[in-house]
């Protein structure tokens, strides 16, 4: 019961109380806890994709990866609320300050920095031509031909960098969405 | 062993013999003669009243003393604890592209040189901010989804004295804890042996009446003493689990030559409806137990019973259905068309096997209070002996069923559209969420398909109709 596990609760409640209120943190311990099948604290890509919403989502996979660390295939309670934190409104910022007073986890840049890596398959902080091909593809599926989804991913490069590296870097890619309202497209509100 | 303790053998033997004959007559008089004539003395309804007290005075006693030690209380809440963002694919991307975007949307100019800019004012081009969407979309999911919550037992707002539904128990007052003790005794050593010796009686009367029935020649009177032992026996067993049940509309009771289609909790359904009128099972032979009861019961009136091997073959299943409807002498034949228990807060996707065959439908609404004992059976979590002990030994189950006006396919309707239609009355009735999602997503994957539909919508979005895609 849930109950039980304050002691986890408790063990979480370092950087990301500042995100989440306490019932808030109940809820989402609550919702862990019934994706978690295995019962073991942790979770897998499996439980993730057995949430049918999110495996008809085209970028199911690259938003589950979101929450595993470099070479981990297990994410804890922490791991999990803390990639949920990027998704906090931003107007609730009064009290959180990150831990060592760096930028809050749902900042503008961070939720941009969110989207950034969603394109960046191999976390080498450039969006190349390849790897938006291959979101593309993801988004698209069978319907756009070849030719047609390379002009689209030769035209996005070439409107976004600036260098002339052929490739989207994290400053580039922030440069295009200046206009963009990211804090409501990439916010969840909870009800309560 | 002298003779001083053969006077307290005797007395106790006495005794013992007294309790017993007691016992047995205020069982018959109470339960199984009210079941065999189908009256009620009103008792379980009075029941009902008093535990709905105490649970009210429960739930205020655990805010009270939370509030005392500063705690907070969790609370369940069925609406949701995000909120989505009602806005479809479409609707966002359009969006997105008007608010903010560094191309020039409006006309021929274009910042950059490349041939493959569209003067379209709905621009439909890519944009790398289109991501956003299905990433909110996909977040929204993982923290709160509509489909998963829908095969776990749903959660109460107010505490009725179990502890398998209780998430804030802790010792509160000395009262409450008295009270759920209290509970714990009344159910585990009064209600639970009652209970199963009911439902012991109930099934062996079942498979005696319906043997015996099941030697007399065919005819009108087997047919009316066989639906009599029917429901006697579904009586004994309605009241066996201390079911409280409420029918509405009972006009619209299912006839001969018909299906009864309903949407489908736990077991007990069967029961349930099985209590109050004549149905023609079906489903799959067993061995051992169950096997032998449906043996027993088909040999009174035609149950359809079918191999496991003859169920994968959709067209003699269909074949067998529709043989048993055209019959007019032949019971109604009732089907739970989701497939699968789901938990009683929405009505999942209705198979569309039984709707191709051309009958009446007769759909029923089934909506369980959970107040008093959840009735929803978690196959994942337990197994059939477990959940009937979890049944026996809850308060009471407590439901209300309302008979639909009969449904026949109209014209230009094919049987999904039909299944559809059916499955939205039976919502709307029960006050029940209508999903299309499938209940078999309980243990499968979901199909591709779905994740196709939106990469063809998305598709569609970025280089629009056949007619103005820019050449390249």
């Amino acid at each position: 019961p849930l109950w039980c596990d304050k002691v986890l609760l408790r063990a979480s409640r370092r950087v990301e109380i500042a995100y989440f209120s306490h019932s808030q943190i109940t809820r989402l311990y609550s919702r862990f806890h019934s994706l978690d099948k295995g019962e073991n604290g942790a979770l897998s890509r499996e439980d993730f994709q057995r949430i049918p919403e999110l495996a008809i989502n085209p970028l199911g996979d690259r938003i589950i990866n979101a929450f595993f660390p470099e070479g981990e295939d297990q994410v804890n309670f922490r791991g999990f609320m803390r990639t949920l934190a990027h998704f906090r409104p931003v107007e609730d910022n009064e009290k959180s300050k990150g831990h060592d007073a760096s930028e809050p986890l749902n900042s503008r840049n961070n939720k941009l920095l969110f989207a950034f890596r969603l394109y960046d398959l191999d976390r080498d902080d450039k969006i190349s031509r390849d790897e938006l091909l291959q979101v593309l593809r993801m988004m698209v599926g069978v319907n756009i031909s070849d030719e047609q989804l390379g002009s689209i991913a030769d035209r996005t490069i070439q409107e976004a960098d600036t260098n002339g590296d052929m490739s989207i870097s994290f400053s580039e890619f922030i440069k295009v969405l200046e206009k963009v309202d990211v804090e409501q497209k990439m916010s969840i509100r909870f009800l309560h | 062993m002298g003779p001083f303790y053969f006077p307290f053998d005797n007395l106790l033997c006495m005794l013992l013999g007294i309790s017993f004959t007691v016992w047995i007559t205020l069982l018959l008089v109470f339960i199984i003669v009210p079941a065999i004539f189908g009256v009620s003395f009103g008792i379980r309804r009075l029941y009902m009243k008093t535990l709905l007290k105490i649970f009210e005075w429960a739930t205020l006693r655990i805010e009270r003393g939370a509030k005392e030690r500063n705690h907070p209380v969790y609370k369940p809440y069925t609406n949701g604890i995000i909120a989505k963002e009602p806005t479809s694919l479409v609707e966002e991307m359009t969006e997105i592209r008007r608010s903010g975007s560094n191309r020039d949307l409006d006309g021929a100019a274009t910042l950059s040189s490349s041939p493959l800019a569209s003067g379209s004012s709905s621009s439909s081009e890519f944009e790398m901010s289109d991501i956003f969407y299905f990433c909110r979309r996909g977040l929204e999911s993982i923290v709160d989804d509509e489909v998963t919550k829908r095969f776990s037992a749903e959660e109460l707002e107010s505490w009725n004295l179990l502890t398998r539904s209780n998430y804030n128990f802790q010792h509160i007052s000395t009262r409450l804890t008295v009270l759920w003790g209290l509970g714990v005794f009344i159910r585990y050593g009064f209600l639970l042996p009652l209970r199963v010796t009911l439902a012991f009686t109930g099934v062996s009367c079942l498979v005696v009446l319906t043997t015996l029935v099941g030697y007399l020649p065919s005819g009108r009177v087997k047919n009316f003493l066989s639906e009599t032992a029917h429901l006697m026996c579904y009586r004994i067993c309605v009241r066996a689990l201390t079911a409280i049940i409420t029918y509405h509309h009972s006009e619209n009771k299912p006839k001969n030559g018909g299906i009864c289609v309903a949407n489908h909790t736990s077991p007990i359904d069967v029961i349930i409806l099985a209590s109050d009128g004549c149905y023609a099972m079906v489903g799959q032979t067993h061995g051992g137990l169950m096997g032998f009861i449906q043996r027993a019961m088909v040999r009174a009136c035609p149950h359809i019973w079918f191999e496991r091997s003859e169920v994968k073959d959709r067209h003699l299943v269909a074949k067998r259905l529709s043989d048993h409807v055209q019959d007019k002498s032949k019971l109604p034949i009732l089907i739970f068309p989701e497939g699968t228990c789901i938990n009683n807060t929405s009505v999942m996707m209705f198979k569309k096997g039984s709707f191709e065959i051309g009958c009446t439908v007769y759909p029923v609404a089934i909506k369980y209070d959970p107040r008093f004992g959840e009735a929803f059976w978690n196959s994942s979590k337990y197994g059939m002996v477990n959940y009937l002990l979890r049944m026996m030994s809850s308060w009471a189950i407590v439901c209300s069923v309302w008979y639909l006006p009969p449904m026949s396919r109209e014209e230009g309707e094919d049987a999904v559209q039909f299944a559809n239609r059916v499955k939205a009355a039976i919502a709307r009735q029960g006050g029940l969420v209508d999903m299309l999602w499938d209940g078999g997503l309980k243990r499968g994957k979901v199909k591709d398909t779905f994740k196709e539909e939106q990469q063809k919508l998305y598709s569609k979005i970025l280089v629009g109709t056949q007619e103005d895609r820019s050449r390249s």
